[in-house]
């Protein structure tokens, strides 16, 4: 009941005196944000059972290392302070910053006031109010057509799905709605401003229905901006790029790193771009290309392959965003290598690779050495106790690269 | 704590108080009348179920066992999740026995249950053995569903599961309405969603569904008062959930007590079955434990509330009462019951603990019918298909 009236008294004062409200809560939140982000406690020891995330080169442990980044350098963080956190952290940290500075931001989801399941949102209803973090129904559907209500009036809605598995109930909204509102209204309205943040992929015995990676259906939809990181920096800057760019965005976060992955984070606001690509590493004989939790896999398959063939050298390739996807860089790298191999957990059959796959051979055919391999997960539902040998092991990511180089 | 009791006390006056139940005794003394609690029912749009009910002593005996033995079941879950035997999402049902037993206990093998992912107790009841439901729960290939679903996933004669999406099964629960009256049966299927999945828009599609076409489907709002961690008062516009049907006539029951349980599902299906088309069931209830194996429980709702709970709406300690007032049973013989609860239980974890994981070629069984599968499955090394073939 308290709820209903804070969220009508926020309702009423939307339309009577916005700005007068929402300056008070920026300043009073804006000091509370900054001395609570700065006490928070240092993540807790990097857990889960991706292996290799801990020993990753592309892991930013060090402050040198994290400010390094050129897409940093003129984002005004690159010579300021980091922070030890982990992924959820970070997306917290991100949450806050969004919140702070744009006063419509308001999120939602189920649970999200306690802090949600996976804690992204910890701490942030106490710090902004209920009215602006709040706890849904369970209700994807509704969640999402009401980010979508609320993003047509020009409000910045996040919301969360808390399993990506979830967010099926929701996607008639997402796909017919949110994806073609400004098409179908020529122009006047759009909502720009939904950003949905989701859980994705394998987290080692999340069986059939929280282990989903469903990128692909939405890749299939022109209107959305489809995104996933790989680690904290990257989820942050991402994140707030997603919130703040005027098109819809589905922000699917690979749950496996919530915990594993721990960088330092740059603790100021910063954007990545979103639609561009990262190079992980260079290399000359064969371009792997893969995003989100995969990239750990890749990046063990790469060191073992090039520790057995002498003189191999990899390209790995981060797409970060998935669409739009940087086909450039891809292309780029296959033009100088003659050989690609592209590795993501879902399904292989009309799976993100595919696409990546065709775009590739239309514009690198004639510098193709080898048949493009996949590696995927396999097409059967998501298993629990064969969880094991569905994901595209490094075993399996490895072995695609040596076909590809004995081709 | 207190709004949540209070709440509880207003819907529900105390059950099986002394002054409630009346002995008759009867020709054989092994049936009792009971009258049921005045709180028991509260109704919207019809008339209540009688209040009183007619019992066996066996009858009485028999719920008291099913659900000691599946609380069992789900203290070995949850130590099995603990010690990581169980993986997966888990939810366990402890505090809400009456609903499963009670229910059971009013309709026959031919009638149809389906309910979302707090499971493991409708399996059993629904004739799934404890070994087949701890199998599945550890992924072993003598699970109710060999091993490959899970907690969430079980499935026996006329029980359709075991769902993981929140309200998925309202509609189908109507589909499987709508069969049995096409095909003149005189059963009723009964359709389980939580207080949280209350508020799914699939659940009110069913609704009218159900009722454009009369069909016998008795959906039954499990109320434990919190939809994962969002109180019912928090998330729903009407937490009245018997009442939400709007055109179709509800009843509220104490789902503590698996007697009121049982009248409420036998008046159910009775009405249904004649064709008076669906009900809406509201069974208030709780759960002592978590949403899941990740959830504590107590980072929305306090220690003492759930310890009050447990003292005084217990459906087992409840009937536990009854049956020694009624003289039923000595306490001695009520210890027995669950010393043999825990030996059975225990012996079927020993066993599926021994048991083997499912083959890996049932990795790709069961995605298709058989004999129109994929040529091949796409994503592994031809050899190594060949080789799962064998």
């Amino acid at each position: 009941m308290r709820f209903a009236l804070l969220f009508r008294d926020f309702a009423s004062n939307i339309h009577s005196k916005p700005l007068i409200r929402n300056r008070f809560i920026h300043k009073a939140f804006f000091h509370a944000t900054r001395t609570i982000l700065q006490t928070t406690e240092s993540p807790p020891p990097a857990e889960g059972f991706l292996p290799g995330v801990e020993q990753s080169k592309f892991i930013k442990s060090t402050q040198e290392e994290a400010l390094k980044n050129p897409e940093l350098a003129n984002t005004g963080v690159a010579n300021g302070e980091t922070k030890r956190m982990n992924m959820f952290q970070a997306i917290n940290d991100a949450m806050g910053i969004a919140l702070t500075t744009d006063e419509t931001a308001v999120i939602f989801g189920e649970d999200v006031a306690f802090g949600g399941v996976f804690r992204c949102t910890l701490g942030l209803a106490e710090m902004f109010g209920k009215d602006r973090v709040f706890n849904t129904p369970l209700t994807e559907q509704g969640i999402v057509g009401f980010g979508i209500g609320m993003a047509a009036m020009g409000h910045t809605a996040i919301a969360e799905i808390q399993f990506a598995d979830y967010i099926f109930p929701a996607f008639d909204q997402l796909v017919n709605e949110a994806a073609k509102y400004r098409y179908r209204s020529g122009g006047l309205f759009n909502v720009g401003g939904l950003t949905v943040r989701s859980p994705c992929s394998a987290v080692g015995h999340g069986g059939h229905y929280h282990s989903q990676s469903p990128e692909a259906y939405f890749t299939h939809t022109p209107g959305l901006i489809v995104v996933m990181p790989r680690g904290p920096i990257q989820a942050k800057g991402l994140l707030l790029a997603s919130i703040r760019n005027r098109n819809p965005v589905i922000f699917f976060e690979p749950k496996i790193l919530y915990r594993a992955a721990v960088e330092e984070v740059p603790v100021g606001d910063y954007e990545l771009p979103l639609g561009k690509a990262e190079i992980l590493k260079s290399g000359k004989d064969v371009t792997v290309v893969g995003y989100g939790s995969q990239l750990y896999t890749l990046e063990r398959a790469i060191q073992l392959a090039e520790k057995d063939i002498p003189g191999l050298s990899c390209e790995l390739i981060d797409l970060r965003s998935l669409l739009p996807w940087d086909v450039d860089t891809v292309a780029n790298s296959v033009n100088k290598t003659g050989r690609l191999v592209i590795s993501h957990e879902a399904p292989q059959t009309s799976g993100f690779a595919a696409e990546v796959a065709t775009c590739i051979m239309e514009r690198c055919f004639l510098r193709l050495e080898a048949p493009i391999q996949r590696v995927c997960g396999l097409d059967t539902p998501f298993p629990l106790v064969f969880e094991k040998f569905y994901v595209p092991d490094m075993t399996r990511c490895y072995d695609a690269i040596k076909e590809v180089v004995n081709y | 704590m207190l709004s949540i009791t209070s709440r509880l006390s207003r819907n529900i006056s105390v059950l099986n108080g002394r002054t409630f139940v009346r002995q008759f005794a009867s020709a054989s003394a092994e049936t009792v009348n009971i009258s049921l609690p005045e709180g028991s029912f509260k109704t919207y749009k019809c008339d209540p179920p009688s209040f009183e009910i007619e019992v066996t002593k066996d009858e009485l005996l028999r719920l008291y066992k099913e659900m000691v033995v599946m609380r069992r079941l789900e203290v070995a879950a949850d130590g099995l999740y603990k010690s990581k035997l169980i993986r997966g999402f888990c939810h366990l049902c402890t505090g809400q026995e009456a609903v499963a037993v009670g229910m059971e206990a009013a309709i026959t093998k031919d009638d149809s249950i389906i309910t979302a992912y707090r499971c493991h107790g409708f399996t059993y009841i629904r004739g799934g053995t404890v070994h087949s439901i701890l199998a599945e729960l550890m992924g072993r290939n003598t699970g109710i569903s060999r091993g490959k679903g899970g907690s969430m996933h079980m499935f026996s004669k006329n029980f359709y599961g075991g769902n993981g999406i929140v309200g998925a099964q309202v509609p189908v629960g109507a589909g499987i309405a709508f069969t049995q009256k096409y095909l003149e049966k005189k059963n009723a299927t009964f359709i389980l969603y939580g207080d949280g999945a209350a508020n799914q828009g699939q659940v009110f599609e069913a609704f009218n569904m159900a009722k454009l076409w009369d069909l016998p489907a008795i959906f039954v709002c499990e109320n434990n008062f919190f939809g994962m961690g969002t109180a019912a008062s928090r998330s729903s516009a009407n937490a009245q959930y018997y009442t939400r049907g709007q055109y179709i006539p509800g009843l509220q029951v104490n789902g503590m007590d698996v007697l009121a349980v049982k009248q409420a599902c036998s008046w159910a299906k009775n009405w249904t079955t004649n064709d008076q088309g669906p009900l809406v069931l509201e069974m208030v209830t709780y759960r002592y434990g978590g949403h899941s194996m990740s959830d504590p429980g107590t980072s929305y709702r306090t220690r003492e509330e759930i310890q009050h709970m447990r003292s005084t709406k217990d459906p087992i300690t409840g009937l536990r009462q009854r049956i020694l007032e009624l003289g039923f049973a000595t306490d001695n013989e009520v210890k027995q019951f669950e010393k043999d609860a825990r030996a059975e239980i225990d012996e079927a974890v020993a066993k599926a603990q021994n048991d083997s994981p499912p083959d890996a070629s049932e990795l790709f069984t069961d995605v298709y019918v058989r004999g129109t599968e994929l040529p091949n499955i796409r994503g592994r090394e031809r050899e190594e298909f060949a080789v799962m073939n064998q």
